[in-house]
């Protein structure tokens, strides 16, 4: 190589610079400002105290138990659909193309429209309601109960990153050798058994993969809750971006919001190492 | 012969539940753009288009002013995703193609930082933009996020698969560096310039929360802010909303169903295949 020595490094320049003031520099002041507080609208130094705040603050609690309700049942459901899906559209060779961008189709719209949509199906006199009644089943009220606003919650959720996750493991099944299934034919293992037995063994590291991606992505949960239930009712759909949100721009608490904005980054990092650890190579 | 076609009629109408389950709502939406506010809740629904769909538009354009807001969105994503594309594609080379010290901490980093949630650097780059004066402008809307990690990632990916012979040859031919990058890397990785290129340009149109704070006046709002102000009011007026919904939604749908196999190869970092 006849390069010189600082090409790559001019290359590299404008990404740097950029990452810099509005990555790497925001990363360390917001980690200062957890450790300030506003005094009469100025930032002063408060040691731990917006951290010890946290464990008497009963709406973070609220938040963070929502967050991790909705992470817990969301993030399996969609994932073993993903599966699913993927493998049913596998097993078929017609059409393939045009179910994976149907199913797709969801992934590729902005939050905010799609939370719109869900939230007026969703209402009371709404056409799932009118639907679920078709079908014998009373109105469900979706956005008044706590219970049933997460559950809308999770399945706007679904609606929308199925698809996403499914395009993933089509293409990592793409990869897993015939002759195994072939071999398991042999040996009379039905389908269903080998799916458990070849296939989801098989997609191990894409699973953990997905399950990583959207435990990042739950954790941040913001846009579909400000949309679709705005919090409500009573906090019951509040989550920790949420609340960040709220913390930081409705009542302009810039400290205590970096708080909220640094326990994300910490459980991000926490759950993404313990998923590793647990579904990674032994 | 027989087992196997029940079988396949089977596995088709799962399929054809999931797409429906899938398509539905977007099909709802553009039918309850077409007809006016209270169809929405109509019984039995309203499934069918009516003729309402430019007096919706009308009433949302004097309620947030489409055009304005349809115009910023554009701005913001275009220029976005040309610099962000540029910027991206370049870094990527320099991490796929040169040896140089510190590469692989400073590609770590940027691996890392992916993890990093947007909230985190909400609000210091609230206090920057506002300390520049620069709330409620186009730069505060496309600046941050334009070295977005993942999307180098994905040209470092690509261009790896660039064989070197080739830049040694451009190099003995005498072709300065930035020519052997623009006239002889590039077009060898286009089509993982197309996905990042719809990746970025997806992401810019579809993002909320950093708009919803940069953007203060109504006259800046995006899309989806204006969208959600729209939403948010006491009385809503229902065709409205989801001709903007439509409107929001439409162009990117169109967008990604004419560049869905670049697309959906592009997110993998491979080539699908098919």
């Amino acid at each position: 190589m006849r390069t010189k020595a600082y090409v790559p490094y001019l290359f590299l320049t404008p990404a740097l610079v950029l990452f810099a003031v509005f990555m790497g520099y925001p990363i360390i002041y917001s980690f200062l400002l957890s450790f300030q507080t506003s005094v009469g609208g100025e930032l002063t130094f408060a040691g731990i105290s917006n951290y010890t705040r946290l464990f008497g603050d009963e709406i973070f609690f609220t938040a963070l138990k929502n967050t991790f309700v909705i992470m817990v049942t969301q993030v399996p459901l969609m994932l073993f659909l993903g599966i699913v899906l993927a493998a049913l559209l596998n097993a078929v060779k017609g059409l393939k193309g045009v179910f994976r961008v149907s199913f797709f189709m969801p992934a590729v719209t902005s939050l905010v429209a799609y939370s719109i949509i869900f939230s007026i199906m969703l209402m009371g006199d709404g056409i799932i309601n009118q639907f679920l009644a078709q079908v014998g089943i009373g109105a469900v009220p979706w956005l008044s109960d706590p219970i049933w606003a997460k559950a809308a919650l999770i399945l706007a959720m679904t609606w929308r990153w199925t698809g996403y996750n499914m395009v993933i493991y089509l293409a990592a099944m793409q990869n897993i050798s015939e002759s195994l299934y072939e071999a398991a034919s042999i040996d009379g293992a039905s389908r269903i058994k080998q799916f458990f037995s070849i296939t989801v063994p098989q997609l191990k590291p894409v699973i953990l993969f997905t399950a990583i991606l959207s435990t990042i992505g739950t954790l941040q949960l913001f846009d579909e809750p400000y949309t679709l239930t705005k919090g409500g009712p009573s906090d019951a759909t509040l989550t920790i971006g949420m609340y960040l949100y709220q913390t930081g721009f409705r009542y302009f608490d810039f400290g205590y919001a970096s708080t909220l904005a640094y326990v994300i980054v910490v459980l991000i990092a926490v759950l993404s190492f313990i998923q590793f650890k647990v579904t990674g190579d032994k | 012969m027989r087992t196997l076609n029940i079988r396949s009629m089977l596995l088709y109408a799962a399929l054809t539940l999931g797409a429906l389950v899938s398509l539905f709502p977007f099909y709802w939406a553009a039918v309850a753009a077409t007809n006016e506010s209270g169809k929405v809740f109509a019984k039995p629904p309203v499934l069918l288009p009516g003729g309402k769909l430019i007096e919706n538009i009308v009433n949302l354009n004097n309620a947030i002013g489409i055009g304005r807001v349809m115009f910023n969105s554009l701005v913001v994503v275009v220029i976005y995703t040309a610099l962000s594309l540029t910027i991206c594609t370049m870094a990527g080379y320099a991490f796929a193609k040169f040896r140089f010290k510190g590469r692989d901490i400073i590609f770590g980093i940027f691996l890392l930082s992916m993890m990093v949630p947007f909230h985190a650097l909400v609000i210091p780059l609230f206090k920057m933009m506002a300390a520049w004066g620069w709330l409620d402008t186009y730069q505060a809307l496309i600046l941050p996020n334009l070295a977005y990690p993942f999307a180098i990632f994905l040209m470092r990916q690509n261009m790896l698969a660039v064989p070197d012979g080739i830049m040694e040859a451009g190099r003995i031919d005498g072709i300065s560096e930035w020519g052997l990058f623009s006239r002889i890397i590039m077009p060898s990785v286009k089509p993982a310039l197309a996905a990042t290129a719809i990746f970025l340009f997806m992401y810019q149109w579809n993002s909320f929360l950093w708009p919803l704070i940069a953007a203060q006046s109504k006259e800046m709002y995006t899309l989806p802010v204006a969208l959600s102000s729209l939403f948010g009011l006491s009385r809503i007026d229902y065709g409205q909303v989801m001709a903007g919904v439509t409107l929001a939604t439409g162009p990117i749908i169109i967008f990604f169903l004419l560049l869905q196999r670049h697309f959906i190869s592009g997110m993998l970092g491979t080539a699908v295949k098919e």
